[in-house]
This record gives structure tokens, C-alpha cells and sequence, in this order.
């Protein structure tokens, strides 16, 4: 750092000019969250540490937990089976806690392929796969795909042929759905752990097939 | 089909989907973390459905002009309003008390 500015030694510039790690508050709803957090901190209805605890959770909840379900159900038929039946106490069974949401799992095969919406809002089975992405939150998405769904998964580079039966499923508050896509072919001898990894979060909403043994788009 | 809600837009035409991936800031993950400890177990103070209510009954130009977590944090504080957790007044003073902490500083 010495020599950077030149003749520059002395301490002539503005503490303003430092850019700070996080971002200012600046906008109006970026201070109405200041403020409803620290009344809800100063009455104890909410602490600093459980607000953190509950970020580091939501950080923890990651497609990869569907994926791994979706894994299990291309190497256990009776598990698929069983997910097809009764999503909720699979799902449970599994270890993962999915609450008072209402689960339902979809199979994609070579002749009917599922994609997952809502219209509505931005309900997304976030236990199984964290966070929804952005564009499944956007206007576009929840305007477009129930309308003309093959342009928009071609959008996503997803295209299907003309034979593939095409089903929009529109989420709610109390349901939620998770796409078990196509087992892509010559995967026969992988593990579940292998297998897992073909399994993308976009493959789970159905807006993309899973991913090739090499973990690859084909 | 003229008397839909702001957020009911199924169908509508749309341009083209924005596919970029989008690391969430501080303050929409605090807004995230708030809305889930409130509505879960074991405060359950409202549900997720309403939620959705209290975002659709925002002002529409509001609805259309404001971020995804803008929302939720609007929806927050009517919810909170609504169940009597927190007033209006003090919400509207604490408000005036940040902003001139956190402009001052």
C-alpha cells in the first residue's frame, strides 16, 4: 500500500469516501425493518440471538436436501412409491420436519413433465429446497407459465418434445410441490450419493431436466 | 376478468424471465428470519396465508412499485398492527428516532 497514491501521505482524504462492507440503510422499508426489529427486541417478543440463530438456519436449508430425497426415490421404488403416496410422512421419515405445509410429490417421466408455480405469491417447499430462486418470485414467471409453458422452459434451455404432456401445478400457502424429475440414463450403477448431485434445484421445480452421469447438461 | 387482485397475475402477458441468481442482503434476510419465528411455533401470532392477505390488500401501486421483502416487511407491520403486538404510534416514533440516529451517524 505505500507507494499506491504517489507523493499522497498525508490523511487528506474524507472518511466518506471508505465503502463499507454492508451496506446503509437508505431506503424506507430498510428502516422500517430497523425499527420493527428493535421494538420487537426491546419488548422481548423476538432477541437479537434468535433472529441470528434463524438466519443461519435458513442458510442450512438447501436444495440438496430434495435432492437427496429425490435420489433415495430413483433408487428405491418402494421409497418412490411411498413419496408418491404420502409425501408429508416420507418427507418426515426422511428426517425433515415440513411442518404444517402439505407436500405433495410429482413424477416426471418420458411422457409427462411436471413444472411448479405460484401464481400468487412465492410459496415454494422451502424445507426441502431453501430459498426460491429470484425468477420464481418475478411477474414474468407467474404470469407466463401457466399460459405458455413450453416457451418458458425454453427459456431455461428446457425443451420438450412435441409428445411430452406438459402439467402446471399453482401452489397455495398450504400446499407445496416437489418434481422428482427424470433418472437420467446410464446412471444404473451410481450411488445415491452420486446420484444426488444430478439433482438440480431447477430440476426439482421442473423447470430443468437433472443433470447427465458426468453431472453435465446433455 | 377486470376485478382480479394486485397479485393475481396468472396469464397475464410478461416479457421475458431475468435468470440471475441473487444473494440475499442483510436486511431482507433479517425480514425472512422475522416473518418465520413470528408465524411459527411457538408465538404462531399468524399464519402464512395471512401473509399472502396483507400483502394483497397493500395500496396496488405500492404492491407494484415496492421489492419482494419491501413487501413482506409492510405486511409485517400491518400484521403486528393488526395483532396488537405493536401500535401504530410507537412504530411512527421508534421510525423517527432511527432515521435521525442512522443519518446522524
Amino acid at each position: 500500500m505505500t507507494n499506491t497514491h504517489g507523493s499522497h501521505t498525508g490523511h487528506d482524504h474524507s472518511h466518506a469516501d471508505f465503502q463499507p462492507d454492508i451496506k446503509e440503510p437508505k431506503e424506507d422499508w430498510e428502516f422500517l425493518e430497523i425499527t420493527l426489529r428493535e421494538l420487537l427486541v426491546d419488548k422481548g417478543i423476538l432477541s437479537a440471538r434468535e433472529i441470528q440463530d434463524e438466519i443461519e438456519a435458513w442458510e442450512k436449508k438447501s436444495p440438496e436436501k430434495g435432492a437427496e430425497i429425490v435420489a433415495r426415490a430413483w433408487a428405491d421404488e418402494d421409497f418412490k412409491a411411498r413419496l408418491l403416496e404420502d409425501a408429508n410422512q416420507t418427507i418426515r421419515d426422511f428426517g425433515i420436519e415440513v411442518d404444517v405445509l402439505k407436500m405433495v410429490a410429482l413424477e416426471n417421466t418420458s411422457d409427462l413433465h411436471h413444472v411448479v408455480v405460484c401464481t400468487l405469491c412465492s410459496c415454494y417447499p422451502r424445507p426441502i429446497l431453501g430459498v426460491p430462486p429470484l425468477w420464481y418470485k418475478s411477474k414474468q414467471y407467474r404470469s407466463r407459465v401457466v399460459r405458455e409453458p413450453r416457451a418458458v422452459l425454453n427459456e431455461f434451455g428446457t425443451s420438450l418434445t412435441k409428445d411430452t404432456e406438459v402439467r402446471v401445478v399453482d401452489s397455495t400457502a398450504d400446499c407445496r410441490y416437489l418434481v422428482i424429475p427424470v433418472r437420467p440414463s446410464g446412471t444404473e450403477n451410481m450411488t445415491e450419493q452420486e446420484l444426488a448431485k444430478l439433482v438440480t434445484r431447477d430440476s426439482m421445480i421442473g423447470t430443468a431436466q437433472a443433470l447427465d452421469p458426468l453431472g453435465l447438461r446433455s | 376478468m377486470n376485478n382480479r387482485l394486485i397479485s393475481d397475475i396468472g396469464g397475464l402477458p410478461e416479457g421475458p424471465l431475468d435468470l440471475s441468481e441473487h444473494e440475499p442482503t442483510m436486511t431482507e434476510r433479517r425480514i425472512d428470519a422475522m416473518m418465520m419465528l413470528l408465524r411459527a411455533k411457538p408465538r404462531s401470532f399468524w399464519a402464512s396465508d395471512e401473509n399472502r392477505r396483507t400483502i394483497e390488500s397493500l395500496e396496488p401501486d405500492t404492491y407494484k412499485k415496492s421489492e419482494y421483502y419491501e413487501r413482506w416487511v409492510l405486511a409485517m407491520k400491518d400484521l403486528l398492527i393488526e395483532k396488537g403486538i405493536l401500535t401504530d404510534a410507537e412504530i411512527e416514533s421508534k421510525l423517527i428516532e432511527v432515521r435521525s440516529r442512522m443519518e446522524t451517524s
